[in-house]
């Protein structure tokens, strides 16, 4: 039988990790409307770059002579790993972590030993764990959740971009979890550069006789580096909706079995007690009892 | 004409206009009611809109596409 004094402060330290997981929770879920919102507010955008796009790629007969659309031999590879900055949101980054490096045991393993795999890590778990298992981390990206603005990603896809360009990398991939809703979120491997050209027109579809200014060819290559900034960009949206998500529900099921334990706890402590008074009353009892004797 | 300016992060102005200036990467050009389909691509600088009561306002923009369609202007603005 465990005493009154070691239980009651069990309870004590049980009730205010309660109260702490519940209010990381409340947080999470108003970053979580944030992040949401954000993601709300770019997909219109994003479908009206990618329909312009798609509309004057179809119409352009000599498709694909981009230079971030090049097909080249792969020599080089780099993988942009999106992890977040803080833990205690349950599998998400382990997930993340784990899926890139099976990706690069899979497919990449020969460029690894070569030396011509590279690695971009956007999250502290990701560059903590990639730096302390020697993979080869170029750059790291940790800061960029302090203030997650479209201006602050622009300079990262820039420079992947130019040195894409430059040939530097020959293919590139996004690792990151993409935001389905609150409790689900979804791994994803996303091909970066090459761009890739899906030209899949939608059926029946109306052409518009628009007037291009400049030409189109212009047009798609200002367009292309465009929609790779925003690539991008909502690649670490949806990393940090996703992020919230996952710890709102971490922390619901910390919540959760808090309040078990309190209450295991809680009949545990009402046992002892009850046993020190019927302990007390025993004694008095057969004290009054000696005394009469 | 309407007119409807986004940016990746937020949508800084939709409305009733009468006339709109943007900054196309050969220089700037205006719009006026009923143009024709159009997909440009903007440059750096200020996008112009003057309304039915001579209000005008401006914004600045680092590049963007704007597409015409049946009397709306949509800039999607950088």
């Amino acid at each position: 039988m465990s005493n009154l004094k070691e239980v009651r402060t069990r309870i004590a330290s049980v009730k205010s990790t309660k109260q702490i997981t519940s209010a990381m929770k409340m947080v999470a879920a108003s970053k979580l409307r944030k992040a949401q919102n954000a993601i709300l507010q770019l997909r219109p955008y994003v479908n009206k770059l990618q329909e312009i796009l798609q509309s004057i790629s179809a119409s352009l007969e000599s498709s694909g002579e981009n230079i971030y659309s090049r097909q080249n031999e792969v020599n080089n590879v780099l993988l942009v790993v999106l992890t977040s900055n803080r833990g205690l949101c349950g599998a998400f980054n382990s997930n993340v972590i784990k899926v890139t490096t099976r990706q690069i045991e899979a497919n990449y393993a020969s460029y690894l030993k070569a030396g011509r795999l590279n690695l971009i890590t956007i999250g502290k778990h990701a560059s903590e764990y990639f730096k302390k298992h020697n993979y080869p981390v170029v750059e790291r990206y940790d800061d960029i959740y302090d203030s997650l603005t479209f201006d602050n990603v622009v300079p990262i896809a820039e420079k992947v971009m130019n040195e894409y360009a430059e040939g530097k990398y020959d293919h590139v991939e996004i690792i990151y979890n993409q935001f389905k809703n609150a409790a689900v979120q979804q791994l994803l491997i996303e091909q970066y550069l090459p761009v890739k050209s899906d030209v899949d027109l939608e059926f029946g579809e109306v052409f518009i006789d628009y007037i291009f200014e400049p030409s189109k060819e212009e047009i798609v290559n200002e367009l292309i580096p465009k929609s790779l900034k925003l690539q991008l960009f909502k690649a670490l949206l949806d990393s940090y909706a996703s992020e919230q998500g996952a710890r709102m529900t971490a922390m619901h099921l910390a919540t959760d079995n808090a309040t078990e334990l309190l209450k295991e706890l809680k009949v545990s402590y009402n046992k002892a007690r009850q046993a020190s008074i019927t302990n007390e009353i025993l004694e008095i009892v057969s004290g009054a009892e000696a005394l009469k004797g | 004409m309407n007119i409807e300016i986004v940016t990746p992060e937020k949508t800084i102005f939709t409305g009733e206009v009468v006339l709109v200036q943007l900054p196309g990467i050969d220089g700037l050009f205006e719009i006026l009611n009923k143009h024709a389909p159009l997909i440009a691509v903007l440059g750096k600088g200020k996008i112009k809109i003057e309304d039915k009561d001579k209000n005008i306002l401006f914004f600045n923009i680092n590049g963007g596409v704007v597409e015409v369609l049946k009397n709306n202007v949509l800039v999607l603005a950088e």
